[in-house]
């Protein structure tokens, strides 16, 4: 099974709103795969979906090789969720919540339990109203890592963990992934996505707008030059917000057309030039913005 | 109290449907009752004899209260007595539900940080509470002629409600969670009631420690007394002070009894059954048990009936008319038993509520995630939902079979009680059915399970009063149960009542299966 999700065109309707407006999204077998969008994009809707809590008005989805509406509960045993917004039941401890879940699941490690806890600093005989949010996403966190899944689906997982509960999710999921398990992985933190993941799919309004690795994902974008030229230029052809200041030119090329452009400064002889590469967050912005009308 | 004006109309537009409804219900009760006794006792005769005969039955003072008077008016008043109740109960709940309920849900946080008074939230939720009281009196004396009598009766009617608004703002104090403190104040109330009960049906002084009977203490109608309200209104405001007091001892969101550590793990919470124990022994326990001391209460309460049937014949064959053969006492426990099958109906919707809070709290969502099935996962709360019922109503017939067997030395009439409570149970399941229909079919209608189940109380109520049609009364499902006991038991209703709620929770279970999760 090469893909271990595989969804295409999919449309889910909530009474008026579009949620979903024909989505794609591909995560091979073995990935830490980014899921990345802005707020209200329909990250959450397309997990319920492959969840099978939802069921898609459209389109195709499969999961481990199954459907995730049909197939739910045998598929669920191979999986392990974490929601982005955790809620405990206010009279069950931590614990009980961790076990109750892993055992729902069928069955989890307690020597990976035990060891979780002491990773995340976390006191399991609190009552689920006692923690705090970041304390009840540890919970979440401890149940769905200790238990023995191929999948893991992890909603916004480190929204509201500290810098060093984030630095040790991060570890854990890289284990995970050298384990063989596969990781969808929603988030809003940046370093993260770069650190952890192989691949991202950007979604907005419901499509996926740009799917691949990171580095593919640099290609589109466009770099950022300054140079100091022997003779000054007026035009250079093919670049975008080009300010000349006499002999300093600044200017932002497609990446794919830095070739054809330097060939055209070199030949105007070039004194100094400083060149950057797109940073993901000029990456991103460029994707969100156009969801902000 | 900066921000009190905002936070009393937060409150006015949050319950903007449900707070006109009961004021306006429980505002035009005594009315209506006055209309049917106009109707069913037009002379003076039959209400003098209707008024001594109701004031010789211990358990029918224990019930209602006290009858002053045999004007039109007076019987309407005592009629009233469970009006009070009702009243009460629903100010707790209103008061909890914008106090304690906002706390748990996290939202007074947001209100609180905000140019907000310490003791605004409360007092908001309390000076709501008290003018939908005032209110409610007014248009019972508007509806009954607003003479100085209706007056009275319509006020002791809010300060009935008023007092134990106050009790609700004491008992959001002093726990961490809205449900124990609604449990807390509602055992507050049921206390008050047995009390008042035990007072009347004995003639003792011991009503006048129940806040419930100087709200009848007032005798509308019968020599008006105001007095007795000037306890209510001092235990009020007693109450509210202590209530303020407490909430500066206590921290947003903590209790004044401490939390508790609990268990590292767990060892029993093997799977969706042993989930949904957890999460509904609380109310299982609570029901029967309260079932049981009601029970204890009125079997004790119900030989008084034989007794002032023994000395008076013209008395024995009138209730012998009115329950269709049956004795006073099997006339007057079957009775009860209605009250307590609307009872058990509530508690079924409320424990089949508990799904639909679970999917509203995004808790079903990371166990339906797991390999629990959708409709294991249901019929975890269904059986408890089912089944709850049953254990309450059988509690409380033993409840009624012992003392009411120990008093009349026939220890035969537990199982006799406890088949006729027993009897009440499919009726109470229709309604725990439609609940499940409701929530696997249109869940975002599931609360009008409560609107159903209140529309049943009122045909059962005041149906036969008003003399609406066989057909109209026929659309409960507590106009089926046999009259028990006394009664004669045909068993195809109950056979029938039984298949619907089946046929209803069957219908929810196959809609909750194909329909989305979280809507």
């Amino acid at each position: 099974m090469e893909n271990a999700i595989l969804v295409s065109g999919l449309h889910k309707t909530f009474g008026r709103t579009h949620a979903l407006n024909g989505l794609d999204l591909t995560v091979r077998t073995g990935e830490v795969h980014g899921f990345l969008g802005p707020n209200g994009s329909g990250k959450s809707t397309t997990i319920r979906v492959l969840l099978g809590l939802l069921r898609a008005d459209s389109g195709s989805a499969r999961l481990l090789g199954g459907d995730p509406w049909k197939d739910a509960t045998a598929l669920h045993r191979r999986l392990a969720y974490v929601p982005g917004d955790v809620t405990l039941w206010p009279n069950l401890s931590g614990g009980e919540v961790i076990d109750l879940l892993g055992r729902l699941r069928g069955g989890l490690n307690p020597k990976r339990r035990a060891e979780l806890l002491e990773r995340f600093d976390l006191d399991p005989r609190k009552k689920g109203r006692a923690y705090s949010k970041g304390n009840r996403q540890k919970v979440a966190l401890v149940a769905a890592l200790a238990s023995d899944v191929e999948l893991l689906i992890l909603d916004e997982p480190t929204s509201g963990l500290d810098p060093l509960m984030e630095e040790v999710f991060r570890e854990c999921v890289a284990e995970e992934k050298r384990s063989g398990r596969t990781v969808l992985l929603s988030s809003h933190i940046l370093a993260e996505v770069e650190q952890l993941c192989d691949r991202v799919s950007i979604i907005r309004n419901g499509q996926t707008v740009e799917s691949g690795t990171l580095t593919d994902l640099r290609h589109l974008t466009r770099t950022s030059i300054s140079a100091d030229l022997a003779t000054p230029l007026t035009t250079i052809p093919g670049v975008h917000d080009l300010v000349v200041d006499g002999t300093r030119v600044r200017f932002e090329v497609d990446t794919d057309r830095l070739d054809e452009t330097l060939k055209h400064l070199t030949s105007a002889g070039v004194r100094s030039l400083t060149s950057q590469p797109p940073t993901l967050e000029e990456l991103f912005m460029r994707h969100y913005q156009g969801a902000a009308r | 109290m900066t921000g009190l004006r905002h936070l009393i109309r937060l409150i006015l537009r949050r319950d903007r449907v449900l707070l006109p409804l009961w004021v306006l219900i429980l505002g035009a009760l005594p009315a209506v009752y006055a209309a049917s006794f106009a109707e069913l006792t037009p002379t003076e005769e039959s209400r003098v004899l209707y008024a001594r005969t109701t004031a010789g039955i211990p358990s029918i003072e224990a019930m209602l209260g006290p009858v002053y008077g045999h004007s039109v008016e007076a019987l309407a008043t005592q009629r009233a007595g469970l009006t009070l109740l009702i009243v009460a109960l629903i100010n707790v709940l209103v008061v909890i539900r914008h106090t304690r309920a906002e706390e748990d849900a996290g939202r007074r946080e947001l209100v609180a940080a905000t140019v907000v008074g310490r003791h605004a939230p409360l007092a908001a939720a309390l000076v709501v509470a008290a003018g939908a009281d005032l209110v409610m009196g007014l248009l019972t004396a508007a509806f009954m002629g607003f003479s100085g009598g209706s007056l009275l009766l319509g006020m002791s009617m809010a300060f009935a409600g008023i007092v134990f608004a106050a009790v609700g703002a004491v008992a959001a104090q002093l726990t961490e969670n809205a449900g124990p403190a609604r449990g807390l104040a509602l055992a507050a109330l049921g206390v008050a009631y047995l009390v008042r009960a035990a007072g009347d049906a004995t003639g003792s002084d011991l009503s006048w420690a129940s806040p419930l009977a100087w709200s009848q203490y007032t005798k509308p109608f019968a020599g008006d007394d105001w007095r007795p309200l000037l306890a209510s209104l001092g235990l009020t405001v007693v109450l509210a002070v202590a209530a303020g007091w407490l909430s500066l001892r206590r921290d947003v969101g903590g209790g004044l009894l401490p939390a508790r550590l609990g268990p590292a793990g767990s060892t029993s919470l093997t799977g969706p059954f042993a989930l949904a124990w957890r999460l509904q022994r609380g109310l299982l326990i609570g029901w029967s048990a309260g079932f049981l001391i009601f029970g204890l209460a009125f079997g004790g309460a119900a030989s008084g009936a034989a007794d002032a049937f023994r000395d008076n014949a013209e008395l024995a064959e009138l209730f012998a008319r009115l329950g269709g053969g049956a004795s006073l006492t099997d006339t007057f426990i079957a009775t009860l038993l209605g009250i307590a099958a609307i009872a058990a109906a509530a508690y079924g919707i409320q424990a089949a509520s508990r799904m639909r809070a679970e999917e509203g709290a995004m808790r079903a969502e990371p166990v339906l995630a797991t390999a629990t099935a959708r409709v294991p996962w249901a019929l975890g709360h269904v059986v408890f939902a089912a089944v709850g019922p049953v254990v309450a109503l059988f509690m409380i017939g033993v409840g009624l079979g012992l003392t009411y067997g120990a008093d009349v030395g026939d220890l035969g009439q537990v199982p006799r009680l406890i088949g006729a409570a027993l009897a009440q149970a499919p009726a109470a399941a229709t309604l725990t059915g439609l609940t499940v229909a409701l929530f696997g079919l249109l869940p975002r209608l599931s609360a009008a399970a409560w609107g159903i189940l209140a529309i049943c109380l009122l045909l059962g109520q005041i149906g036969a009063l008003l003399q609406l049609s066989e057909a109209v009364l026929d659309l409960s499902p507590f106009t089926h149960t046999p009259h028990l006991p006394g009664g004669e038991v045909t068993a195809l209703p109950l056979v029938v009542l039984a298949v619907v709620a089946v046929a209803l929770t069957a219908a929810g279970l196959w809609g909750f299966r194909r329909r989305d999760v979280g809507v």
